[in-house]
């Protein structure tokens, strides 16, 4: 009886006992060179695993820092700051990093007309598969019914008059947005753009006008004003060059259909060479 | 060998004796891994491994050490202990050789080591006394019909965040009740008798 109990109990541990010995032995000849950076430069990184770096998390663009292959201002939740600190820890020399922040390119709302009523789930890409591309007569309208607001993990988008807007103050630029919106309305623009225009359509004029009370005709108004040549109208719609871009302000006072908004009337012109 | 038998073991696995719709086992990752298509193929993926790997592995151990020392009785003990340390030794090969895989696989390994799926799937093949080939064979195609009904089940469950159902069901209670569905579902395979 006895015999019997130390018999298993010495099969098993000896069982156990070569397994140890084996796990002990693979885990030196197998043991993984690890960067002792990566803790470091995963904990400068922000953690909101947003993928606005268009890398799968934070921890893949921490890898992609320490392999050289991304910038260490590529992470644009942290900003400056992290670039900063992420400068020092790879011993890499900052370069000049440009805010960005997301632009819905439209103002329509309550202002574009609507081939039905929807009713229904809340979410743009569910109302974009009724009625050959959604509610709004506007091919390239907001619908507003914010799969945006709900994708932005920073709370900085909220719909206003049926159309999504964002606060450039909560943004940071991550782009999380410009994926979701079924329309690919929300683009990136420089965080010191004031001046922008907040349409997508390339509608002609005439056809614009039957859909929407707001949106670019293409009339060029824009174009001749703009005195340092920003301003360019491909397709029958407004595109502004940033680079060029002074922020004066004269295509938006001269807008017809008020679209081309300035966005900082009481900061006063600001040149986007003083940026940062 | 006897492929027609190996395919009778094989449907078996899959369809007619399902091991989380019929069988019951390794229900909690089928629970918890199933929100999202992506996380539930990775899932299954390191499933199909695990238990073709263990299949072969216990059954070396029952055959050549349980079995002449008649030690029968300690084969849960022994089959964890083997389970837990082949999945440790794999994950660390994976992880020097196959780093794409390790980083698909790497979470999911250590979480099903000691899954009842696994050590049913061990102890299953000692009961119908199959041989080596018959075990790998068992194994791997209960691990795809444990692919199955996670597909399946995560593909509902996708669709259910559009779906309007009353609020107390929210979360895990239409989770189960879906489960329920799929399993009474896969209870139409239970007449199904290929070859006796």
């Amino acid at each position: 009886m006895t015999i019997n109990v130390l018999f298993a109990v010495l099969v098993l541990g000896g069982l156990g006992g070569v397994l140890a010995l084996v796990l002990g032995g693979a885990s030196q000849v197998l043991a993984v060179e690890k960067d002792e950076r990566l803790d470091d430069v995963l904990a400068a990184l922000p953690g909101a695993n947003c993928g606005g770096c268009g890398y799968a998390g934070c921890a893949a663009l921490a890898a992609a820092l320490l392999a050289g292959q991304a910038d260490v201002g590529a992470c644009p939740v942290g900003g400056a700051a992290t670039a900063e600190v992420l400068a020092a820890l790879l011993g890499v020399e900052l370069k000049k990093n440009t805010r960005l922040t997301a632009l819905v390119r439209c103002s329509g709302g309550v202002r574009a007309r609507r081939k039905f009523d929807y009713v229904g789930l809340p979410d743009c890409v569910a109302a974009m598969r009724l009625g050959d591309g959604g509610p709004l007569e506007c091919p390239y309208g907001c619908i507003g019914l914010g799969s945006c607001v709900a994708a932005c993990p920073f709370g900085a988008i909220s719909v206003l008059d049926d159309v999504a807007v964002v606060d450039h103050e909560r943004c940071t630029g991550c782009l999380t947005c410009t994926k979701v919106c079924p329309k690919s309305l929300i683009v990136p623009v420089p965080y010191y753009a004031d001046i922008v225009v907040a349409c997508s359509s390339h509608e002609r004029g005439g056809v614009l006008r039957k859909v929407c009370d707001i949106g670019c005709l293409g009339c060029r108004i824009c174009e001749k004003i703009c005195k340092h040549g920003a301003i360019t109208i491909t397709d029958s719609l407004a595109a502004i060059d940033y680079e060029k871009c002074v922020s004066c302000g004269d295509c938006a006072e001269k807008c017809p259909r008020r679209l081309i908004v300035d966005t900082n009337l009481d900061r006063g012109p600001r040149l986007l060479s003083e940026a940062d | 060998m006897d492929l027609t038998r190996l395919f009778s073991i094989a449907l078996g696995a899959i369809l007619i004796e399902n091991f989380v719709l019929v069988k019951f086992l390794g229900i909690c990752p089928f629970l918890g891994v199933s929100k999202k298509m992506d996380t539930a193929l990775g899932m299954s993926m390191a499933v199909i491994f695990v238990m073709g790997a263990a299949s072969a592995a216990t059954w070396c151990v029952n055959t050549w050490l349980l079995t002449p020392l008649s030690l029968g009785y300690m084969r849960t003990v022994a089959f964890i202990l083997v389970i837990a340390a082949l999945v440790q030794l794999v994950e660390m090969f994976l992880q020097k050789a196959a780093p794409a895989l390790y980083n698909a696989l790497g979470i999911y390994l250590p979480l099903i080591t000691t899954n009842c799926a696994v050590l049913g799937v061990a102890i299953l093949n000692v009961d119908n006394a199959y041989s080596f080939l018959e075990s790998v064979v068992y194994g791997v195609t209960a691990a795809l019909g444990f692919t199955l009904a996670i597909l399946l089940f995560a593909s509902v469950r996708e669709r259910l965040t559009f779906a309007d159902y009353p609020a107390p069901f929210e979360g895990f209670p239409i989770a189960l009740i879906t489960a329920g569905l799929l399993a009474m579902a896969f209870m139409g395979f239970s007449g199904l008798k290929v070859f006796p």
